[in-house]
């Protein structure tokens, strides 16, 4: 028994790849989180404000800016058809309109409004107009189930490509095929495109699975939302096929793999919203093909934007596709040794 | 007349080792080239930098005059000494992906009957016996109607019949006017197969050209084989010259008579004697030592 004991340590601590692996994860784990949710003691409520132009949101202004705990946002008078709509969704508490008399959204369905109200009224000597709106709160799992989906979508195109093409250069293969006329290029479209149809049949089935069990939101169309996933696999598995463009042992890849899809997986807004996140981290975040496909599907299903709002989204996945096929193609190799 | 394949000056470093170190031949059209060699020779680096697969250090492959292109990657059929196939497929569907590669290619159904497949065609590649194996790859080589075949230790690990089962088919595709390059350990392939071959060592081409005139060229004898036994205390003391002396003594000699009259006078019996012509393993042992390699 101590001799497998052993034996097993020493396999693991040779085994370079998986030994850094171990200890990079657990750390980046840590730091994800903490710069995430560390900093200052998050806020109790969220209240967006149009002040005057040129006025300081200060308690100057209207006592009610002075009160603690309160994340005061200042947003443009255009915003405010689109803010309204957020505090109907239960997505800000409160919306403040300070140019001339003072007035303010409240929903009447969120408790969260009700108690800031209160904070409002409590501090505001004059008067203020209240115009009540409503409507049902987005239920966390209407917006979970995009990503949950998205996760999966990115396990599969990630590892499915991935492990595939490193196992045919180990084996051989791959060699055999580069005395053929077919180049990397071709080679790589075909297994990115062979995984596509996979990867989405196997999303639409879930996808019709899951609108049966649990009646989902989704305020726009089907055939969208399939368009987002389509480019979305295609960014990733290309992604994956270009992790794989050189490696030949399948635990490096397998490593390389986990390296990239752990930052998607706490990033890309898979579990929660990067909302209180830096905002350098924010950007970075904006440019994984992960965050681009969860924006768009979620602007969709939630917002029920139309083809117009998630054109950027759409433009930057397939430009991703693109330019991971082509760094994979260029960079290729057939041959294990 | 350009040769249809020429190698010049061929060379490749490996880290530390210097694999093929300045070889240079040509084939001609419609030929069957032997690439000959202990392990470790540099014949499948060699023929590796000819398909194109590996880029040599140093020198250059033409191929009809030209260095390798598109031509020939259309032109060239390929069966490398190990390849993995893609799991889960048929012989049939095997041959349908590769053929798909080529934009020339023969009929699976065609290729299935030259290389005797019909009876595993619908059969997972990964359930084939080693001498259907060989020759489903050498089914693969086919598909695109090559010009010239590359065939690198087709028949190693085969049995008896399987092998002359597939000499037998290697000389049917000789006969279609295809240039062969064939690398083998096996001396009597190479002597039945070739017209011409080159013995390779230690990275380079130490003799060249067509197996009877590499015999003739070199021994202008015959071997004489007795086991050791019957010669009482051993045949060192014989004035004769001594090929192998281990269980079965070789003796080696250009007149016949007087050595069998000098065996007779040490009263050495003949009942056991065996006498052979100097073949293509003696040539190649002479050449390239018989001490076992590490």
């Amino acid at each position: 028994m101590f001799a497998v004991w052993y034996a097993r340590n020493l396999e693991f601590l040779r085994d370079r790849s998986t030994l850094i692996f171990n200890f990079l994860f657990p750390l980046a784990l840590v730091i994800a989180f903490a710069l995430i949710f560390g900093g200052q003691p998050r806020p109790i409520f969220k209240v967006d404000v149009i002040a005057p132009p040129g006025v300081a949101l200060d308690a100057g202004l209207h006592p009610f800016l002075g009160t603690r705990y309160v994340d005061f946002v200042g947003i443009e008078p255009a915003a405010l058809e689109s803010t309204i709509r957020k505090v109907e969704r239960h997505q800000v508490d409160l919306l403040l309109d300070l140019r001339g008399e003072p007035r303010f959204w409240v929903n009447e369905d969120s408790p969260k409004g009700y108690l800031a109200e209160r904070l409002l009224l409590e501090s505001a000597a004059g008067r203020v107009t209240r115009e009540p709106v409503s409507g049902a709160a987005v239920r966390y799992v209407d917006w979970l189930l995009p990503g949950i989906l998205g996760m999966n979508m990115m396990f599969s195109c990630l590892f499915g490509v991935g492990y595939v093409v490193v196992r045919y250069r180990k084996s051989g293969f791959l060699r055999r095929l580069s005395a053929t006329p077919v180049t990397a290029l071709e080679f790589g479209t075909a297994q990115v495109l062979s995984r596509l149809l996979l990867t989405i049949s196997v999303t639409s089935l879930l996808y019709a699975a899951l609108s049966l069990l649990v009646p989902f939101r989704n305020e726009g169309s089907v055939l969208l939302l399939l368009l987002i996933a389509v480019l979305g696999a295609l960014a990733m598995i290309s992604f994956g096929f270009m992790m794989a463009a050189r490696f030949a042992s399948e635990e490096l890849a397998n490593g390389a793999i986990n390296l990239a899809s752990w930052p998607m997986m706490l990033l890309s807004g898979v579990w929660f919203s990067l909302e209180g996140a830096p905002g350098w981290l924010q950007a970075a975040a904006k440019a994984l093909p992960l965050t681009q496909m969860l924006d768009a599907a979620r602007a969709v299903m939630l917002d029920g934007a139309g083809l117009v709002g998630v054109l950027p989204n759409l433009a930057w996945l397939l430009a991703m596709a693109l330019l991971f096929l082509g760094v994979a193609a260029a960079g290729f190799r057939w041959r294990a040794d | 007349m350009t040769p249809l394949l020429e190698v010049r000056d061929l060379v490749k470093q490996y880290p530390g080792v210097r694999a093929v170190d300045g070889v240079s031949f040509s084939i001609a059209e419609g030929q069957c080239f032997g690439l000959l060699g202990p392990n470790g020779a540099g014949k499948t680096t060699t023929v590796e930098m000819m398909e194109g697969v590996t880029q040599p250090t140093s020198g250059q492959v033409l191929y009809r005059g030209e260095p390798l292109g598109a031509r020939f990657r259309e032109d060239a059929g390929i069966q490398f000494q190990k390849t993995a196939l893609q799991d889960f497929l048929t012989v049939r569907e095997t041959l349908a992906l590769f053929s798909g590669l080529y934009p020339r290619r023969r009929a699976v159904d065609e290729l299935i009957r030259t290389c005797a497949l019909e009876q595993v065609a619908d059969r997972d590649n990964r359930k084939l016996s080693g001498g259907q194996m060989q020759r489903l790859l050498l089914a693969i080589a086919l598909v695109n109607d090559p010009r010239v075949l590359f065939l690198d230790e087709p028949t190693t690990g085969l049995d008896p019949q399987a092998r002359h089962n597939f000499w037998d088919l290697i000389r049917s595709i000789k006969a279609e006017g295809r240039t062969v390059l064939l690398t083998t350990h096996y001396m009597e392939e190479a002597y039945f197969l070739c017209d011409v071959i080159a013995i390779m060592d230690r990275g380079r081409v130490i003799a060249e050209g067509p197996p009877s005139r590499l015999l003739k060229e070199h021994f202008d004898d015959v071997v004489l084989e007795l086991p050791r036994e019957d010669f009482g205390d051993g045949p060192e003391g014989l004035p004769v010259p001594i090929v192998s002396a281990n269980d079965r003594v070789e003796i080696s000699t250009g007149d016949v008579e007087a050595t069998l009259r000098l065996l007779l006078e040490r009263g050495v019996p003949l009942r056991h004697l065996r006498i052979r012509p100097r073949n293509l393993e003696d040539l190649f042992l002479e050449l390239t030592g018989r001490e076992l390699r590490t």
